[in-house]
């Protein structure tokens, strides 16, 4: 299975230490900006209770769900505690010409 | 004499729905889309929502010292004063910092938004869980479902006065006996190895024999502060480690009851379940300003302490706020008296309608 490159956005429609939702093919990702303008990708629901993560908080590289406050290192997608147990799903994510792109499974 | 009592019965008993998690009001949320559902929120933008949920050590921390100041200093004179009337009053603040104040910095502390810094928030969670006897991870799981599912009936397992209303039971509730008669009984079965089919539901199974240890651990403590309590042939122990959560509860239950109760079920909107009251400084250090209920449930993210400017934020769409606690009781209390005999009643808060979004449940039963 090959990566397929998709455009999310340009560079400048994350805000440093943000995510926005992206979806694409009937899937959600959350795609992220650190606070050192590194681009990162998850799924974009929570695996708890399937709340889009693009509408919590970024603080350092850890999302926190706006529902029950599950936190994520979008970085490795690894589930930092209670209430969420399984980790997060990532994506390859690269900048070319001031647009963010995505790697989705093709 | 029979027939003569039977005019003045209802045609029919109340029915009680069935609040179960796996009853069979659990499915028809299910069916009916209640479960796990997109909620109203009032719009907030973005930027201004990112800046209310910021986190910060300062105000918790100042918050938390005061509290266990406030502990110490009464918990100290109410000792140094036993034996005489005069520790009655300094039992009393003990009682409400530790059986009361306790809940809201266990709720705060859960969702994980009191400090800044994660295991400030763990270590006052577990203290404060320990006070006001709710058993860490099963509250954690139960209160994540509270958010999720608020006042569902067969989804929310923190729902404190199921319609219709048990009088005899709001009445002890002020002593908080059935919930430590029920945490007891819940600490001996996770004690010894065994969750409920409810708790099964919402307690996902690798978080299991963390369930089984702290209860063990829990009942260690207390078996402990109780075998002190017997060879000094003294209530002291008893009066600063376990009784406060009970004569210090009542403050705690004034608070939950106050926060959906008489308002309605099965709706996807927090302004019409959830209560906001004006509270003076005091009760709002006690309740870390939960007393901003509505907004805390449409926005968990937001710490207590920027709920105020939350609440700026959203008013204009969201009911008037209760002006006291009084104010709300003076709606509760006779809601409550009512649903005794009727419970499909509910209070129906207005609601501006320019942004009515409000999903109701087309069956009650």
């Amino acid at each position: 299975m090959s990566d397929q490159w998709i455009d999310v956005c340009a560079v400048d429609d994350i805000e440093e230490e943000d995510v926005i939702r992206f979806d694409h093919l009937q899937h959600s990702y959350a795609v992220y900006r650190s606070a050192d303008s590194e681009f990162y990708a998850t799924d974009g629901k929570c695996t708890h209770e399937a709340i889009h993560l693009a509408d919590g908080l970024v603080m350092d590289h850890v999302i926190e769900c706006p529902k029950h406050n599950g936190r994520f290192d979008y970085r490795t997608g690894k589930a930092l505690g209670a209430p969420v147990c399984v980790n997060l799903k990532t994506y390859p994510v690269r900048v070319e010409a001031g647009r963010v792109l995505l790697a989705v499974g093709a | 004499m029979a027939e003569y009592r039977a005019a003045f019965e209802p045609a029919t008993r109340p029915v009680r729905r069935d609040y179960r998690l796996t009853g069979n009001q659990a499915a028809r949320a299910v069916e009916q889309g209640l479960a796990s559902a997109t909620w109203y929120q009032s719009p907030v933008p973005r930027k201004r929502l990112k800046e209310l949920m910021q986190r910060r050590d300062g105000p918790a921390l100042r918050d938390t010292g005061l509290w266990l100041l406030a502990l110490l200093v009464t918990g100290t004179a109410g000792c140094w004063l036993w034996g005489t009337w005069a520790c009655v009053p300094f039992f009393f603040a003990y009682g409400v910092l530790y059986g009361s104040a306790a809940n809201a910095r266990w709720h705060e502390t859960g969702h994980g938004t009191a400090f800044k810094t994660r295991w400030m928030n763990d270590v006052v969670y577990h203290v404060a869980s320990f006070m006001v006897m709710f058993e860490p991870h099963v509250w954690r799981w139960s209160h994540a479902r509270h958010h999720t599912d608020t006042i569902i009936v067969g989804r929310d397992p923190e729902i404190v006065e199921p319609r219709p209303p048990s009088l005899v039971k709001m009445a002890l509730s002020l002593v908080s006996l059935p919930h430590v008669f029920n945490t007891f009984g819940a600490l001996a079965r996770h004690a010894a190895g065994r969750l409920s089919d409810q708790e099964q539901t919402f307690i996902p199974e690798s978080q299991w024999p963390r369930v089984v240890w702290t209860a063990r651990i829990w009942l260690l403590i207390h078996a402990v502060t109780l075998a002190t309590a017997v060879a000094l042939h003294s209530w002291l122990p008893l009066m600063i480690i376990g009784l406060p959560t009970l004569y210090g509860g009542w403050l705690n239950y004034l608070f939950g009851v106050s926060q959906h109760v008489g308002l309605a079920e099965d709706v996807l909107d927090h302004r019409y379940n959830s209560r906001t009251i004006y509270m003076n400084p005091l009760l709002r250090f006690l309740y870390l300003n939960m007393n901003y209920h509505l907004e805390h449930h449409m926005f968990p993210m937001v710490p207590y302490h920027a709920l105020p400017q939350l609440h700026a934020e959203i008013r204009h769409d969201c009911p008037v706020p209760y002006p006291s606690l009084w104010a709300a009781y003076r709606e509760i209390l006779p809601t409550v008296w009512r649903q005794r005999k009727d419970p499909t009643w509910y209070v129906q808060r207005p609601v501006p309608q320019a942004s009515d979004a409000v999903v109701h449940a087309n069956a009650v039963q």
